[in-house]
């Protein structure tokens, strides 16, 4: 135990020492920048408020961003330009076929589902008298890191040799079914869809309380004169609530996207991208760090990018308007 | 991540919507059922961390609903000071330094995002909307794409021909090194959710303090923080939550260096080096797990308030 002090309480007081140091700091700053009157009142003000965030994007965002577009024209030590050589090979490249097609899978798949899934429950929330239980468990799985989500999924994606008993759930009722239960997580392309569930599962709960709060301020007139005119079941929520809440979907919708393309845990942590599951995102930072070619690495990086595109070109559109409204 | 933005305020809660699509008690079945197989996987990992090692290969977890037989032995081999299967001191290293990451990296994001979020909604200057769209583009970035040359940064700094524009940092491997991108990441989401909540402070309340002849720096401190409270308080569950989560970052900026490895991360890595402990490594992964859902159910109120924040107008 002592051991476990000497090594531990110095990290504690490193971590107590940073916040002191950095409120310190500031305190300082704002002491002797609220001395200033007069005309250099505003500048002086700007610059301490906007500065620090702007140097930190500049150096930890926007910088990066633009030597990464540059890295990934160079070869793997960086050293020499090799033209499109690196998205050259992304795109032609038999191991990395899988990869995109992987990618290709999540985008479709996950964000909607996650979507479709959250918005049926929220429908069916708005339908229950006491719901705070069951959307709390829903929604918990949000909680869980990805890492501890590919874990708690092992145990039901866990496979024994036939002569052993399956302690997996998934074997299990496969077996009581009639069906062989087979090595799940190695199977192309069955586990990529399964670690597809994972993240449904764990995502399914925040597409639930937006959509959910969605639903709620939908002013209830409306909903009590469709349904005098006679809408029902499926009629009144193709005509009137879908359309409510569609801005609020497609929201979801894209931040799921951006979230799948960004997916990097649960492919780490469950096969560490073998077997045929890598996505993007894990293939770059296996490219980058274990194989050491930052060129590739990069380019993966950029692709990654150009396909947030278009959510950003949307959500910026979006802003503008809501904006111009406001 | 803009998500968290654009809903519509969720005013009317007493109302009939979606009435007439299900019937209620098919509505409450249906929910129950997947709420019940949503926590089923959760429920599995958290009976196996408690069972003896022989009984978790020799039978499914489930089993112990009929044969209940619960050791404590798994969370004790875990946190005993002792080397565990090759790991010395067990779990609680790691433990330290999750929470020595995290909080440091809730509170420097917050801070500096809120001061950046005040300018930007009652200090306007020209160029501060270009700013604050530029600010908005930065939240779906992929931080992929800034972790190769950050990473550089700290270890060889920043040159241009011979020119040294940045110094090396040596920061790789340390708390500060980590720290300072989570930092930097939680920006641009920080700043937006904290401006659409600052910036709908009542427009009178700024112009007395103004004509009071307060400077910014007061108005800041005596109006602005005591009042974003809420929102800051939101976000904070979010960030703590996402450092506490994460993995990439962690993997990426400790360098494999055990000494400030989170617990996330390590876990991660024992899921392949404790393949044959699944007695040690679900325990492991519960205690992981505990820390965000204390936080989560305790204060959950909050958390689902910053999710809708940007509502809050």
């Amino acid at each position: 135990m002592t051991s476990f002090w000497s090594d531990n309480l110095p990290k504690i007081g490193q971590m107590f020492a940073a916040i002191a140091i950095f409120l310190a700091v500031l305190a300082a700053i704002f002491f002797i920048a609220g001395r200033a009157n007069g005309k250099k009142q505003r500048p002086i003000a700007i610059v301490v408020f906007l500065g620090p965030a702007l140097v930190l994007l500049l150096f930890g965002l926007l910088g990066p961003a633009i030597r990464t577009l540059l890295l990934s024209f160079k070869g793997s030590a960086s050293h020499t330009w090799v033209g499109f050589s690196n998205y050259h090979w992304l795109f032609t490249d038999p191991s990395m076929r899988i990869v995109l097609r992987n990618t290709i899978f999540w985008i479709l798949f996950t964000p909607i589902i996650t979507t479709g899934l959250g918005l049926f429950l929220a429908i069916l929330l708005d339908r229950m008298r006491r719901e705070s239980i069951a959307k709390s468990l829903i929604f918990m799985p949000m909680a869980v890191s990805f890492v501890g989500a590919s874990i708690v999924w092992q145990f039901v994606y866990k496979y024994a040799n036939p002569d052993q008993p399956q302690v997996g759930l998934l074997s299990t009722i496969a077996k009581h079914l009639g069906f062989e239960p087979s090595n799940w997580l190695l199977t192309q392309p069955l586990n990529t869809f399964l670690l597809m569930i994972v993240f449904v599962w764990s995502q399914t709960g925040f597409a639930m309380v937006i959509l959910s709060a969605a639903i709620k301020a939908v002013p209830a007139d409306i909903m009590e004169a469709s349904a005098l005119d006679g809408a029902h079941g499926w009629r009144l929520f193709r005509g009137v609530t879908f359309p409510m809440v569609r801005s609020t979907f497609i929201v979801v919708l894209a931040t799921m996207v951006v979230s799948t393309l960004k997916l990097f845990d649960i492919v780490r942590a469950s096969t560490g991208g073998n077997f045929g599951t890598s996505v993007l995102s894990n293939e770059m930072y296996s490219e980058v760090f274990i194989r050491y070619d930052a060129g590739r690495g990069s380019a993966m990086a950029i692709v990654l990018f150009l396909l947030v595109v278009p959510v950003l070109i949307y959500n910026i559109y979006n802003l503008r308007r809501e904006r111009s409204i406001a | 991540m803009s998500i968290l933005t654009r809903n519509k305020a969720p005013k009317l809660a007493e109302h009939n919507a979606g009435r007439k699509l299900f019937g209620s008690r098919g509505a409450t079945i249906t929910v129950w059922i997947i709420a019940v197989l949503w926590t089923i996987p959760t429920l599995g990992l958290f009976a196996t961390s408690f069972r003896p090692k022989p009984d978790i290969s020799a039978s499914g977890w489930w089993q112990v609903l009929l044969h209940p037989h619960f050791t404590l032995a798994n969370y004790s081999a875990i946190f005993s000071t002792g080397t565990v299967s090759g790991i010395s001191n067990g779990i609680l290293p790691y433990v330290v330094n999750s929470f020595v990451i995290t909080i440091p990296a809730v509170i420097f994001p917050i801070t500096i995002a809120t001061m950046a979020a005040y300018c930007l909604a009652w200090v306007k200057f020209k160029g501060s909307d270009a700013v604050f769209y530029g600010i908005f583009a930065l939240q779906i970035v992929p931080i992929q794409v800034a972790l190769v040359p950050l990473l550089r940064l700290f270890t060889g700094g920043v040159h241009i021909g011979t020119i040294t524009l940045v110094p090396a940092l040596h920061i790789a491997g340390k708390f500060l090194g980590i720290w300072l991108p989570h930092t930097m990441f939680a920006l641009p989401l920080a700043i937006y959710l904290l401006h659409n909540f600052i910036s709908s402070l009542p427009r009178d309340l700024m112009e007395a303090a103004n004509v009071d002849g307060a400077s910014h720096f007061t108005v800041f401190r005596r109006i602005v923080l005591p009042l974003s409270i809420p929102a800051i308080a939101a976000f904070a569950i979010f960030q703590f939550l996402w450092v506490w989560n994460d993995l990439l970052v962690a993997l990426t900026f400790t360098g494999g260096t055990e000494g400030i490895n989170p617990l996330n991360a390590k876990l991660a890595g024992l899921a392949g080096t404790w393949g044959s402990h699944w007695e040690l490594l679900t325990s492991s992964a519960f205690v992981t797990i505990l820390v965000p859902l204390v936080v989560f159910f305790s204060l959950q109120r909050y958390f689902v308030r910053g999710l809708l924040a940007g509502s809050v107008k």
